[in-house]
Order: structure tokens, then C-alpha cells, then sequence
């Protein structure tokens, strides 16, 4: 459904996109993940033909971002990375005015939106910049989807958003995939990588790698020891103590725990246990884990 | 056609509920009408003046009689000494003061030659000279009638007639010169703040990605604007006529044709000018610095090309409003019809199709 190939962009000096290359498939959920600046929106906006490719072609659906962009703008969905409605107009009236310009009513379309433009519907006459981040999240989307596009793309939506209203929001995007609406999301959350069918990581213009989530994960060599600080005042100073612990490779702190790479076989959770008793460091727990996304996008950037 | 309807609904709607949109719209309009038709005036009305009264007979009474009760002039202190004079205007009190040499009368009997000195406080100059004019008509007046049978020989008397505007009033200057600086206003600095604000807020973003085209985002962003300052045109028209007696002596069609192509152009200056601004302070300030102070001094609304420095002479022919106040006098103050003015149309349809090409050429259907 979108194909990218060896799309290069720069702004000025700065290289934003080095050449790179993706396949969508039709009704798939695919996520670029990666960093701020890693060039996630500037490749979308490629795809929504509001910037051009210095170099490579991308197409969505067989036609050309540069040459058809008019067919383009029909058939896309497009959520950008700035909540982007109209804060005077009231709930109700931004989702009349996407429809209308899209040359449709919402009526034509209400089944799209129906599950998400529900909860937000009893506000239907509040001016959308009075809305909660979550509920700007779901105006947006239902915005983006009331002319029926094929294909969603969406910046960052869950940035800025509450826990539960990501878990939501999530929730919706697998609703409409089973709808069969393509749908291409970013995000600068490594656990959010797991919930789509497949993912790109991103990082200084350049993939770094593409894969199910699963087989991003199983693709990380080495062995993961988890460690927990009870004590989390320590966890800084435990940080640093792991990073000079001989034998160690990368220390780095995801959440509530600190993943510490095996560069050597005698290293074990009980011996990290002792190491950090050792630099007064007590009520530790640590275990062995299985990679995350997180692990593999380290590491791969350290290569 | 209906994405066009729904995008004029939505901007009408932007309009009627920010209240400095609509302050802008229709408080400034009357406010500065008022303004400009009142305060900055240049008639005279009641100027304090004093007397110097050396001679105190019936011919110097009559003529300060006449001069008191002309309606410009009035009385502020009846003077002693020339002593006086000094400090009085330098409390400002005054604008002029009348000096009557001694035996007045019968000099002016006698002799046939008789000297009064007029002081005029020049730190105002037009106003100096304007007091002064007056005060020598009102004398030259009075002396012609009261020596009507002396027939003094050879005499080229000038009659003066103010055509257009007998009784020079100054409104009739002001209220097109401030319907041209209105509808400025109105349509560049509205219009080029209305679309520099889309592309702030990023709802642009959105809008381009839709099927709308240019022309669709063009339009539907002029078209409430222009409705709206046909409204204010005609409140600016209405109220210069009921408030300040401006006459519309020409046709209302030709009144109307004018202001709607000037309208039509400030609306393309304010697309012109909203590609090039990214935000609305930008806008905000290439129309209110670029747009306002040309319009105010170089287009002949305050101050009379004829009397600028040759190059500013040159540069005023580049500002719209300069054709549009002269045609906008020729039809509201001396009635001329499409045949005096249509040099004024040309021009100003010309402007207007060069910003509009302009525009077109510069709106970027992408974010680069």
C-alpha cells in the first residue's frame, strides 16, 4: 500500500532522511519508531505530498506522491503531530467542516467514526480547544477519518496523552485496521512498538532495522540481566556502579528496572547482587529478562 | 461548491466569536471616523484671541464686533499695554492678538492710511496663518462696506468661490481619506492575519493535505471579508453624510464599483502579503508598518502630494489608496461618472491583478 524507496531529504545542510526504503501492505498496522529528529515526520510528510523527496520515489496505493498528489489528498488520512483543529470551533463543527471539505457529510460515513466520535459526542458543543488531551486525541483522529481514507497516517498521536487515553487510542487503531484501513503511526514510545504488526526503527534519517515486533525482540544477541532498586533514590548511583562493573556491556534504565547487558558468561543476577552489596547498594532483585524493543534499538545503535 | 460553502461557514464563524475580530471590524471604523472627523480638524472655531485697544473709538469697536461675532473668534482679555502681550501667549491662552495704533478713526479719516498689527502665535503655523486670513478679511470687509461710497481707483477685486466645498469643511477631506485607510485595514490586515493564523495554529497542515484547492483556501477566505467591508463602506458613507454632511453628489453604482475594487485589491495585498508571513505578528506587522503609514502620509489623505519632495511625489503614484481617494472625491464631492475617473480604475484594476498573480503564484500547496 505505501512504498518508500530510497527516499533522501535535506533541509539545508542537515540530512533528515539518508536514502531509506519501507513497504507497507495493505491493512497493515505499521509504526516508525524512534526518537525525536530521527526523521519520522518528514518521511510522513513526504507521504501526505507536503514535501518533496530530494531523491527515491514513494507511492501510496500506486500513485506517486510528487505526480498525483491531487488523487493523494483524496485517499489519505492525515493526523499531524500539532493538535491542528480549529480551537474556536466547537467539537461538532471541526468534524462538519473536515467532512465538508472532503466534499461529504458525516452522515456518509458515521460507521468509521462512530466508536471513537461516541465518547466524545456529549461535548459535541464545546470549542475544541477546551477539550483534555485524550479527547483532542480522538476529535483529531475522527477528523482524519470521516472521508473514509484508505490509508491513516499519524504523527506521534499518543504524545502528550495520558496513559489510559493511549491504551484507548491504541485499542481504536486495531479497530480500524479490522476495518482494513492501512494505517502508518509513529512514536517516540518504545512499548508502543509491541501493539503494531510491524515496525521500522528510526534513528539520525536511517532504518535501522524493520521486523515484527517479535522478530525485532529475538533478534537481540546477548543475554539481559534485569536489576530493581527498592530504594529508588539509589537507582542513579546504581546506574553508574553497574556501568564500571567489570564484565557488564550497556547499563541502560527502562521504567522500573535497569537492563544490564553479559559481555562474560560468569556473569550472573548473583553476582551483580553481591557487586552492588559490595558499593552499599542493598534491597536489589535482579533476574534475567527477555529483550524488549527498547534493548534491540540500543543496541543496534551502539553498532 | 459545498467544500467552498462550508469553508466561508467556518470563517464566519472564526469572525463572529473572537470579540477583537469584530471590535476591529466594526468599532474601529466608526471610532475612527469619529476621530479623524472631529478632533483632527483644521477649521477654525472660537480661537482665543485678545485686543489691543489703543484708540477705543467707534471704528475700532465695530471692527472687534465684527471680528467677535464671525464665529471664529473669541475673547479672551480686553489688554492695557504691550507689556501684556508676551506673557499671555506664553501661557498658550491665546492664538492672536489685535493691536488698534492710537486715533484710530481719525486717522483713517484723515489720512486714509491707518495701521492695526495682527500677532498670531506661529508655533502653529497653518493655524497662525489661517487666524490671520480670517482677521484680514473681516477687516477688508468691514471697510468696504462702511466706505462704499469712497470709490477708490483701479482696483482688481478677487472674489473667491470654495467649489466642492464652500465652507471648507474638513470632513470632506477626512471621510474618504479614512474609508480608504479603513478598508485597508479591514481587508489586507484581516486577511493576511485570517490565513498567517492557519498556518500557525497548523491547521494549514491539515487543509493542505484535503482535496481543497488554492483557490477553494483563497477564496473562501476573502469572500467574508469582502462581504463584511461593504458593510463598513457603507456605515463609513452613511455616517459621513448624516455625522459630517459629506455629500454623495456622483451615482451610488460608480460610489459602489469604486469601493468594491478597491476592496477587491487591499484583499489581494492582504494574500500577497500572508505568503510571505508564517505567523500572525509577522502579518500583523508587514501590513500595519507597510500598509498603514504609506496609506496615512503618502497618499494625499493628510498631507497634499503636490507639496512632498519630488522622489516621495514618485513613490506615492505605487500607493493604492492615493488613486483611490481621488476618484472617491471626483464622485462623492464633485459627481463625476466612470469618464473622469476611469484612469483611477485602470490603475487600480492593474494593481490588483498584479497581486493577485502574484499570490497565486506565491501559495504554496506544500510547507516548503
Amino acid at each position: 500500500m505505501i512504498k518508500v524507496d530510497k527516499i533522501e531529504k535535506h533541509y539545508g545542510p542537515v540530512q533528515a532522511l539518508k536514502g531509506i526504503s519501507l513497504d507497507v501492505k495493505e491493512g497493515e498496522l505499521f509504526g516508525l519508531i524512534g526518537p525525536d529528529g530521527a526523521g519520522k515526520t518528514t518521511l510522513m510528510r513526504i507521504l501526505v505530498t507536503l514535501l518533496f523527496p530530494d531523491k527515491g520515489v514513494a507511492t501510496l496505493d500506486g500513485l506517486d506522491v510528487v505526480t498525483e498528489f491531487r488523487k493523494i489528498r483524496r485517499m489519505v488520512g492525515y493526523m499531524p503531530g500539532r493538535f491542528s483543529l480549529y480551537q474556536d470551533l466547537t467539537v461538532e463543527e471541526n468534524l462538519n467542516f473536515f467532512a465538508t471539505v472532503f466534499g461529504g457529510t458525516v452522515k456518509d460515513n458515521y460507521h468509521l467514526v462512530k466508536d471513537i466520535y461516541g465518547q466524545i459526542e456529549p461535548f459535541r458543543n464545546r470549542p475544541a480547544g477546551k477539550l483534555s488531551g485524550g479527547m483532542k486525541q480522538k476529535l483529531a483522529l475522527s477528523c482524519a477519518l470521516i472521508h473514509a481514507p484508505k490509508v491513516l497516517i499519524l504523527d506521534e498521536p499518543t504524545t502528550g496523552v495520558d496513559a489510559v487515553s493511549r491504551k484507548e487510542f491504541w485499542e481504536m487503531l486495531n479497530n480500524l485496521k479490522r476495518m482494513g484501513i492501512t494505517i502508518l503511526v509513529s512514536t517516540p514510545y518504545m512499548d508502543e512498538a509491541r501493539l503494531c504488526d510491524r515496525v521500522a526503527l528510526f534513528q539520525n534519517g536511517e532504518i535501522l532495522s524493520i521486523d515484527t515486533p517479535e522478530g525485532i525482540t529475538t533478534s537481540f544477541k546477548g543475554r539481559l540481566l534485569g536489576v530493581k532498586v527498592t530504594h529508588t533514590a539509589q537507582r542513579f548511583d546504581c546506574v553508574n556502579q553497574l556501568r564500571s562493573m567489570p564484565g557488564a556491556g550497556s547499563v541502560f534504565s527502562f521504567g522500573d528496572s535497569i537492563h544490564v547487558t553479559c559481555r562474560d558468561e560468569g556473569m550472573t543476577a548473583q553476582s551483580i547482587m553481591s557487586y552492588l552489596a559490595g558499593k552499599g547498594i542493598a534491597g536489589i532483585v535482579a533476574e534475567p529478562v527477555a529483550a524488549g524493543i527498547e534493548d534491540v534499538f540500543m543496541a543496534l545503535m551502539q553498532q | 461548491m459545498n467544500q467552498l460553502l462550508g469553508f466561508v461557514k467556518k470563517e464566519f464563524t472564526h469572525i463572529f466569536r473572537d470579540p477583537r475580530t469584530m471590535v476591529i471590524l466594526f468599532g474601529i471604523p466608526i471610532i475612527q471616523l469619529m476621530l479623524f472627523g472631529y478632533v483632527i480638524t483644521t477649521e477654525i472655531k472660537d480661537a482665543r484671541i485678545a485686543i489691543l485697544d489703543h484708540s477705543n473709538d467707534n471704528v475700532t469697536r465695530e471692527i472687534t464686533e465684527k471680528l467677535l461675532s464671525s464665529g471664529y473668534f473669541k475673547l479672551d482679555a480686553n489688554l492695557r499695554s504691550e507689556t501684556e502681550i508676551e506673557p499671555l501667549f506664553r501661557k498658550g491662552d491665546i492664538k492672536q492678538v489685535v493691536v488698534f495704533e492710537r486715533d484710530f478713526a481719525q486717522r483713517l479719516e484723515r489720512e486714509g492710511v491707518v495701521s492695526m498689527q495682527v500677532l498670531a502665535d506661529a508655533s502653529d503655523p497653518n493655524t497662525a496663518q489661517m487666524l490671520y486670513n480670517y482677521t484680514n478679511g473681516i477687516v477688508q470687509d468691514y471697510i468696504r462696506k462702511k466706505f462704499s461710497s469712497i470709490t477708490i481707483p483701479l482696483q482688481i477685486k478677487s472674489e473667491v468661490r470654495m467649489l466642492y466645498n464652500e465652507n471648507m469643511v474638513g470632513a470632506f477631506m477626512y471621510v474618504p481619506g479614512t474609508m480608504a485607510l479603513i478598508l485597508m485595514l479591514i481587508s489586507a490586515m484581516m486577511t493576511s492575519i485570517t490565513i498567517a493564523r492557519e498556518k500557525e495554529m497548523g491547521t494549514m497542515e491539515i487543509l493542505l493535505v484535503s482535496p481543497l484547492k488554492a483557490k477553494h483556501i483563497v477564496f473562501g477566505k476573502v469572500a467574508p471579508y469582502l462581504l463584511l467591508s461593504i458593510i463598513d463602506a457603507s456605515v463609513v458613507v452613511l455616517l459621513g453624510n448624516l455625522v459630517f454632511g459629506v455629500p454623495i453628489r456622483g451615482s451610488i453604482v460608480v460610489l459602489a464599483f469604486l469601493v468594491i475594487l478597491y476592496i477587491t485589491m487591499a484583499l489581494s495585498l492582504g494574500i500577497l502579503i500572508s505568503t510571505v508571513a508564517d505567523s500572525q505578528q509577522v502579518a500583523m506587522f508587514i501590513s500595519g508598518f507597510a500598509l498603514m503609514l504609506p496609506t496615512i502620509l503618502l497618499s494625499g489623505f493628510i498631507y497634499p502630494i503636490e507639496n512632498m519632495p519630488v522622489p516621495l511625489q514618485v513613490l506615492s503614484n505605487l500607493m493604492p489608496p492615493r488613486w483611490f481617494i481621488d476618484a472617491l472625491k471626483q464622485v462623492m464631492l464633485k459627481g463625476n461618472g466612470l469618464e473622469y475617473i476611469w484612469p483611477n480604475v485602470l490603475i487600480l484594476s492593474g494593481m490588483t491583478l498584479v497581486f493577485l498573480l502574484l499570490s497565486i503564484k506565491k501559495f504554496k500547496l506544500r510547507l516548503q
